[in-house]
């Protein structure tokens, strides 16, 4: 009689099948369903996926149509200075006598902005970045992720202030810095990933078949990287939010008279005891934003990977 | 009697709805004895253990049925009542021994830790214990393993620390999960062989669960096997093997390849799969897969009836009214039951050729077009 | 062991020296000239050609860079453009502060994200759970700014009970000393002094350690979640323990290795949080300092500050890395590939 006399069902010959599912093509195709079937089934989610829609809308309605505020943003009214929230203003007047409230309205356009732009840069580079040095190995590889380490060893939101530091205030250099500090987050999500299918079956068909590297690196290996790579970039605009807004605070952001929410909050810092709803409503402003990105980011990682749903 | 377990019922509520996982499991254990449950993964013998271990994870709760346990009533325990004993007269180890100990503590302080849980004895009283145990599974040089950090052993050897470890306070029933499923087969020897020498040393009773039927040849007295949550077949390990009745466990012998089997014909394989627990078929649960399928086996579930020195839950064998049938009519349902089987062999074997002779031709064609 | 702490210093000094690089192309290729800035837009040529060779930013940039490091590596960080003194000692009569503040944030923030993932995990989908989880939800969202000025609102403006800026009543500040003032005024006895610093050390200590605490908590959850469910938690139950004792000595000692790394993570978003709390809470640390001294391009200070946070934050990732040795017996004999 045999020793491993292991029951042989055709349950077994089930679950064979059911792996032969998990194909990487199939993946493919279904991952901005799961995308979408984890921010609809989450009402967090939904929610805030709901209010970013809203903020995106403002942005552009308040841009082609500036008419629509119910004040100009940037006309100053010295007469209308530090007054409180009232019907007239819903969150008062500045120190210059602007409406908050339109003032705030208008601020979602460089937030959205300058999150999205950062987002992009990072995103870009980093995945190149991590692609080339998970896929080539080697010398690239310790080159680029020891730079990627160097990188890290700076405080990101340090780095940032330095690179405005050098290149003076403006939206787009805050991009730019904004973007560059978080390039090796992505360069090390891309590059792990890569390592660890790299070795698959799959990759070595594509590799016999005679593909190219970069073939290889795009049509195979990235969009199984896809899903890590989403939740990463929707959690990077809310971390590109809130450096965006602590580069206002410290003063180093956007340049006067343009409306940015964590500007707005530094220049209103010497008024706190007096006026505190010069800072109170641009911080809610940046806090709700900021808790929409995560929540999305938080959903679209369940909606992929229904192992971490409410771990 | 050591341990009762009557009309167990354990269940798990999900979200679709509730998962009978042992649904009116009864057996006996005695003192000595190695009983095995035998099923296939989802057959609630490993929910059946941990019930009894009250060691069940959430929200997974006994809903039904009594466990004696050495006199006591398990399903009534308190948590404290229940932690005294847990180690303490019943110990459990566990199929995944690489897995199984905590990596961040020395095998020695795990071995300490359950001795002190439960006897007031000095740290270096307890690690003398520790290296007797460690001795007594057979462990090499214990007084240097001791030291030792679980990832610095084989999974063999974990297996051991565990065996050790559950002997720790020299346990009247030890219940073994697969301990074999995860090592290599002549491992798997090792330890059952510790296991029964383990039995006759100390006469401590071993429940063994597995899916190895195998294992259960080699070592077990008596067997159980479980199918979908209930027992379908209980009898000596000599009787089952050499005279199985219900058709399931006939089909799970016959699916085991054997030398002297004609080639010519295709392994035997139960037809169909385990079905989903929330949509079971009504009547037999095996109704399904089964060869020798009735009419009544789709409308009623039929009961675990004794049968000569078998209990089997089968319509072959028993008339309506829950009693068995007559020797005669057992008998003849047998020989029916062995008859299906082999038909049913002899057609997949016919529609393997047929599906391969298909394929052939197939590739053929698609060599000639290229 | 010994040679995994000695490879893992050597691996340090690269990281160092790539810093120096990258801190050093930001604030001399990268930035304009920044003579015009510091003597003003009507300076002449000349003053402003000999007020860059006196501080020998008209060599070549190569000879620039060896003479930064080669200084650098001996403790000199150059002068301040404007204040004429050395950017080291200037450091070092803030560092303390900064430090001060660091530490107890961090100490705070470890302390309650581990107590509240740990209850959270055990508590799993219950109120508590529920209520960490969005506390940590709140914590990484608010921007550090923002929740100190809330508290401030609070505390100072209308409940009037803990201060709002600096780090001790002028009148009390101990002198001399360390600078650290909780142990310059116990190692004075002057508890009045002690007392008044570390009201001074709440808010602030509460605003920098928020964002650290929730992701320290979402950390410890996730990760004694995963070990709840493991294998060895359900041997421990089976030796007949106290779920409390399971849940400390068998889940917490094992979920602590993910979290270990992640405090030491975090304090590089602390150090650069430290910035934001100081300018908030006026604290005279070199967070503040940077601050100031970025707005008016005084490049040496910020080539200093970098340098000396990027080489805390590498140290103490070097410290993580060997408590996590130190609690993993896999890495410290040697079963896990190293580095």
């Amino acid at each position: 009689m045999s020793k491993k006399t292991v029951l042989a069902t055709q349950g077994a010959a089930g679950e064979v099948t059911n792996s032969q599912a998990q194909q990487p093509v199939e993946k493919r195709e279904s991952i901005w369903k799961d995308v979408l079937d984890g921010i609809v089934s989450n009402k967090a989610a939904l929610v805030s996926a709901i209010f970013i829609l809203l903020l995106a809308l403002i942005a552009i309605v308040t841009k082609l149509v500036p008419g629509i505020l119910p004040y100009d943003p940037y006309e100053q009214n010295l007469a209308e200075s530090v007054q409180g929230p009232s019907a007239a203003h819903w969150f008062g007047t500045d120190i210059q006598g602007r409406d908050i409230f339109s003032r705030v309205l208008v601020g979602t356009q460089i937030t959205l902005v300058v999150g999205l732009a950062a987002v992009a840069i990072s995103l870009t580079v980093g995945v190149l970045l991590g692609a080339i040095a998970g896929y080539k190995g080697g010398k690239w590889d310790t080159v680029i992720m020891r730079i990627m380490d160097m990188m890290l060893a700076i405080p990101s939101i340090l780095l940032a202030i330095a690179i405005m530091a050098a290149l003076g205030q403006g939206i787009e250099k805050a991009v730019v810095a904004i973007g560059l500090v978080a390039i090796p987050e992505y360069a090390r999500i891309v590059r792990s990933e890569i390592l660890a299918i790299k070795e698959n079956d799959y990759v070595a068909a594509a590799r016999v078949i005679g593909d190219s590297n970069f073939a290889i690196v795009f049509r195979h290996v990235l969009p199984n990287a896809l899903p890590s790579i989403i939740v990463r970039a929707t959690l990077g605009i809310s971390s590109a939010i809130l450096d965006c807004a602590a580069l206002g605070f410290l003063g180093l952001g956007v340049q006067p008279p343009d409306a940015e929410w964590g500007d707005m909050l530094g220049r209103g810092r010497n008024e706190l005891f007096r006026a505190p709803w010069l800072m109170i409503f641009p911080g809610l402003a940046i806090t709700l934003t900021v808790l929409a990105f995560n929540l999305l980011g938080d959903g679209i990682r369940d909606g992929l990977d229904p192992k971490s749903r409410k771990r | 009697m050591l341990l009762e377990v009557k009309s167990l019922c354990t269940e798990f509520p999900v979200k679709r709805g509730v998962v009978r996982a042992v649904d009116d499991v009864s057996f006996e254990v005695s003192e000595g004895e190695i009983l095995a449950i035998v099923g296939e993964s989802g057959s609630g013998k490993s929910v059946t253990s941990l019930s009894i271990m009250g060691l069940l994870a959430e929200p997974g709760h006994v809903a039904g049925g009594e466990m004696t346990f050495d006199g006591k009533d398990l399903v009534h325990l308190s948590e404290k009542e229940y932690r005294e004993m847990r180690g303490n007269d019943m110990a459990m180890i566990f199929q995944e021994p690489m897995t199984s100990l905590n990596p961040v503590y020395r095998i020695g302080d795990q071995i300490v830790e359950a001795i002190r849980t439960h006897e007031k004895v000095s740290k270096k009283e307890a690690l003398t214990r520790a290296i007797d145990l460690l001795r007594k599974v057979g462990i090499p040089s214990p007084e240097a393993r001791v030291r030792d950090y679980p990832h610095q052993m084989s999974g063999g050897m974990r297996q051991r620390v565990m065996i050790a470890m559950a002997l720790a306070c020299n346990p009247k029933l030890l219940i073994a999960d697969e301990p074999t499923t995860a090592l290599d087969v002549t491992i798997q020897a090792q330890i059952l062989d510790l296991l029964r020498r383990l039995r006759e040393d100390t006469d401590m009773a071993v429940l063994l669960i597995t899916h190895d039927l195998g294992v259960v040849s080699e070592i077990a007295d008596r067997v159980v096997v479980m199918y979908c949550g209930q027992v379908v077949e209980e009898a000596e390990v000599r009787l089952l093997f050499d005279n199985p009745m219900h058709p399931y466990t006939l089909g799970l012998l016959k699916s085991i390849p054997r030398l002297e089997d004609d080639d010519s014909k295709r392994l035997y394989m139960i037809k169909g799969m385990v079905p989903n627990p929330l949509e079971m078929p009504p009547g037999c649960h095996f109704s399904d897969r089964c060869d020798s399928c009735m009419q009544v086996c789709r409308e009623r579930m039929p009961e675990l009836v004794q049968v000569g020195d078998h209990k089997v839950r089968c319509f072959l064998y028993e008339e309506q009214d829950g009693h068995a049938k007559d020797a005669a009519e057992v008998k003849a349902n047998e020989e029916k039951a062995r008859e299906a089987i082999e038909a049913a062999r002899e057609v997949s074997t016919a529609e393997a050729l047929i599906e391969g002779d298909v394929a052939r031709e197939a590739e053929e064609g698609g060599a000639d077009e290229r | 062991m010994l040679k995994y702490i000695l490879k893992r210093i050597l691996m340090v000094i690269p990281v160092l020296l790539g810093v120096t690089i990258i801190i050093f192309f930001i604030t001399r290729v990268l930035a304009s000239d920044p003579a015009p800035v510091v003597l003003g837009e009507h300076a002449t040529a000349e003053a402003m050609a000999a007020w860059r060779a006196d501080y020998g930013l008209d060599d070549p940039i190569w000879m620039q860079y060896v003479n930064f490091l080669v200084s650098a590596i001996q403790g000199d960080l150059g002068t301040s453009y404007y204040t004429h003194t050395p950017v080291a000692s200037e450091l070092a009569a803030r560092f303390p502060a900064t430090a001060e503040l660091a530490l107890c944030a961090i100490i705070v923030a470890s302390i309650c994200g581990i107590a509240l993932g740990v209850l959270a995990a055990v508590k799993k989908n219950k109120l508590a759970d529920n209520a960490s989880m969005v506390l940590a939800l709140i914590g990484v969202s608010m921007p550090v700014f923002w929740s100190g000025i809330l508290l401030i609102l609070l505390f100072s403006a209308t409940l009037h009970i803990l201060p709002s800026s600096g780090r001790v009543t002028p009148l009390l500040q101990p002198t001399g000393g360390t600078g650290f003032f909780i142990f310059d005024t116990i190692a004075k006895g002057d508890f009045e002094a002690l007392g008044d610093v570390l009201v001074h050390l709440v808010l602030p200590t509460v605003t920098l350690s928020l964002y650290s605490m929730a992701i320290i908590t979402r950390m410890t959850r996730s990760s004694m979640l995963e070990t709840l469910n493991a294998d060895y938690i359900r041997t421990a139950r089976a030796k007949g323990l106290a779920k409390r004792s399971v849940n400390v000595k068998h889940a917490l000692r094992n979920a602590m290795l993910p979290v270990s790394t992640v405090i030491g993570l975090q304090l590089g978003s602390l150090l650069g949080g430290a910035l934001l709390t100081e300018t908030v809470f006026a604290w005279p640390g070199i967070g503040k300092f940077a601050v100031d001294c970025v707005l008016k391009s005084d490049f040496p200070v910020v080539q200093g500050v970098v340098l000396l946070v990027a080489v805390i934050f590498v140290f103490m990732n070097l410290l993580v890395d060997i408590i996590y040795a130190w609690l993993d017996p896999r890495i410290k004999y040697g079963a896990k590939e190293e580095g």
